[in-house]
């Protein structure tokens, strides 16, 4: 590819970069061509902290969009990313597999022409044109889908690649843009949108390692955050547990909850229904502690134990808490 | 009702037959979904929708739910359980042409089918579910919304409709943040599975739904370039399809009471902590 490739820089409304930007800059910069990679940040302007960031990872060029309306609307982030396209000639756009990234590329979709692969884990670029792998079928598959449309829009879920650093980085020009959005965009309005409060623990979605408690926690979720806190992990659950009002419904990890692509997924009580395997199949490693020794999780648990998480997983984290020192 | 018979309120629920999430699923030489394994049903995440249409009526005490589906022959199975639910009529778009459309051609083939519905009454509504457990894309509820040029609230965990301010206002929990958002109807509104328990068909409703017409369109009946639909029309082409290879070395044990010492080992001997 000869142009520009474009990524949608997600943050949080006080302007944190979320950790999604610095690796979908990391794998687009082999894909990118004259222009390097680019930035589309929409909303006021990064700060110091989020310039480093972006110029330590090889950022060319930050687009700032200040569109005058809010852009918590996806209809109003695609029309900045349409505006950064029209101004850049980017041929790919990077946007983050969340559930508002998903969005502005259906936007894209229908306003552009644009070809979309939604949740993919790496993009290459095959006589010039993008071909995005993903898995699908709950995490059973694998397919490679290459993108005809124009512009190539695609969303990658987070850990599909580390990010890293670029040897020599470069302070990235920041171009500003003011955008009026149309009448279209407006159809939809934000009458109250509240941020959750940040947790201690890493972001469920694009964490490391995450400890996951189901039914077999019958509510008691203190094994598993203890764990969870020794090793730095996020804590998930299964439909059951947020259903029964054990943990937040943000913690419920499956096909229509968050899908992690953690290194290691450790499991506690969760018998592996297939709902639940459609959002963490593709981990890297996966333990697994049951007392049912015909859960269906033990069919795909690289480590299984059968036995009572209450025992089991304490005397994990003591060990682990003296091992590690 | 209303002067003239016209429902107060009119629903159009778009769902989509998916093989069923507990079968043997697969993709086949062309990476398309194998869709004739018999194993199809209605997509679980559309129940939600259907139901929330069915409880909107309700609560209006008068109104209409038409379920609508675009797919090969056997998708009617999917508008058919619509009706069972309670759905009063149902559409089915079958024409050769669609199989191997991507999310952008199907949500064109629906946007022609919600048009042709809207002319012969007026739409207030239309609901879809979060995404189709086949695909998982979730990109339809939003494309079709943007191509009939009407707003689109997606992932609604509760909708509100205030008919007398002609306003439907959606609550939906994203990973980041809580939001309320509104929009006057008429309004393509996507529901999650966190939305509602979706009512059982009782005998009275699979009899009932016997009586119930299915109407069916083919791509002629709306209009629609057979080249602008199908493999011809899609933007993305599967190139390479696998199944992924089980894992390998994997290790069961038993709890003889140093499990948690053993699952401890494991972790730090494969440097995964």
């Amino acid at each position: 590819m000869t142009s520009p490739v474009l990524v949608l820089l997600d943050h949080a409304a006080d302007g944190a970069l979320r950790p999604s930007a610095a690796e979908l800059v990391t794998l687009a910069r082999p894909l990118a061509g004259d222009g390097g990679v680019l930035g589309a940040w929409v909303g006021d302007g990064p700060g110091p902290d989020a310039l480093a960031v972006l110029a330590a990872h090889g950022v060319a060029a930050v687009h700032v969009v200040r569109p005058d309306a809010d852009p918590a609307l996806s209809a109003v982030t695609a029309e900045a990313v349409t505006a950064v396209l029209a101004a850049t000639g980017a041929g790919l756009v990077l946007i983050p597999s969340t559930f508002e990234g998903k969005e502005v590329a259906a936007h894209l979709a229908a306003s552009t022409g644009a070809g979309v692969v939604t949740d993919a884990d790496g993009v290459q670029l095959e006589d010039g044109v993008p071909v995005a792998s993903k898995t699908v079928l709950a995490g059973t598959w694998t397919t490679r889908c290459s993108v005809v449309g124009a512009p190539a829009v695609v969303t990658v879920k987070a850990n599909a690649v580390p990010a890293e650093p670029v040897a020599a980085p470069r302070e990235p020009v920041v171009v500003e843009h003011e955008l009026t959005v149309s009448p279209a965009a407006r159809r939809v309005e934000l009458v109250e949108r509240t941020e959750r409060a940040p947790s201690d623990r890493p972001d469920l979605s694009g964490a490391q390692v995450v400890v996951v408690g189901g039914r077999g926690t019958e509510g008691d979720f203190g094994p598993i955050e203890e764990l969870a806190d020794l090793l730095g992990a996020a804590v998930g659950a299964t439909r059951v547990a947020t259903d029964e009002g054990w943990i937040a419904k943000e913690a419920q990890i499956g096909q229509t909850g968050v899908t992690v692509t953690p290194r290691l997924y450790i499991g506690a009580g969760v018998s592996g229904a297939v709902h639940h395997r459609g959002g963490m199949q593709a981990a890297g490693t996966i333990v697994a502690v049951n007392s049912d020794p015909d859960a269906p999780i033990f069919e795909i648990a690289d480590f299984g134990v059968v036995g009572d998480l209450f025992t089991v997983l304490p005397q994990a984290t003591a060990e682990l808490r003296r091992l590690l020192g | 009702m209303t002067p003239g018979n016209v429902p107060r309120v009119r629903i159009l629920v778009a769902v989509k037959h998916v093989p069923d999430i507990q079968s043997e699923r697969s993709l086949g030489p062309d990476g398309r979904m194998v869709r004739d394994g018999g194993d199809g049903t209605l997509n679980e995440l559309d129940e939600n929708a259907v139901e929330a249409a069915l409880t909107l009526v309700e609560e209006a005490e008068d109104g209409e739910v038409v379920v609508l589906t675009v797919g090969p022959d056997d998708a009617v199975d999917a508008v058919r359980r619509g009706l069972q639910m309670g759905a009063d009529e149902a559409v089915h778009v079958v024409d050769d042409a669609i199989a191997g459309s991507d999310a952008v051609s199907t949500a064109r083939v629906l946007a022609a089918a919600v048009r042709r519905l809207s002319e012969q009454q007026p739409v207030d509504l239309v609901l879809t579910g979060m995404a189709a457990l086949d695909g998982l894309t979730s990109l339809v509820p939003t494309v079709l919304a943007d191509l009939l040029e009407l707003p689109a609230l997606t992932l609604a965990t509760e909708v509100m409709v205030d008919e007398t301010a002609g306003t439907v206002t959606v609550r939906r929990e994203l990973d980041h943040a809580v939001e309320l958002l509104r929009a006057p109807l008429p309004a393509v509104v996507s529901v999650t599975d966190s939305a509602n328990e979706p009512r059982y068909p009782g005998f009275k409703g699979i009899m009932a739904a016997r009586k119930k017409a299915v109407t069916t369109w083919t791509l002629a009946d709306l209009g629609i370039e057979p080249d602008q639909v199908g493999a011809a029309g899609a933007r993305t082409a599967v190139v390479a399809a696998a199944e992924r290879p089980a894992r390998e070395d994997r290790v069961l044990v038993t709890d003889g009471g140093d499990a948690g010492v053993r699952l401890a080992a494991y972790l730090v001997e494969n440097k995964l902590v």
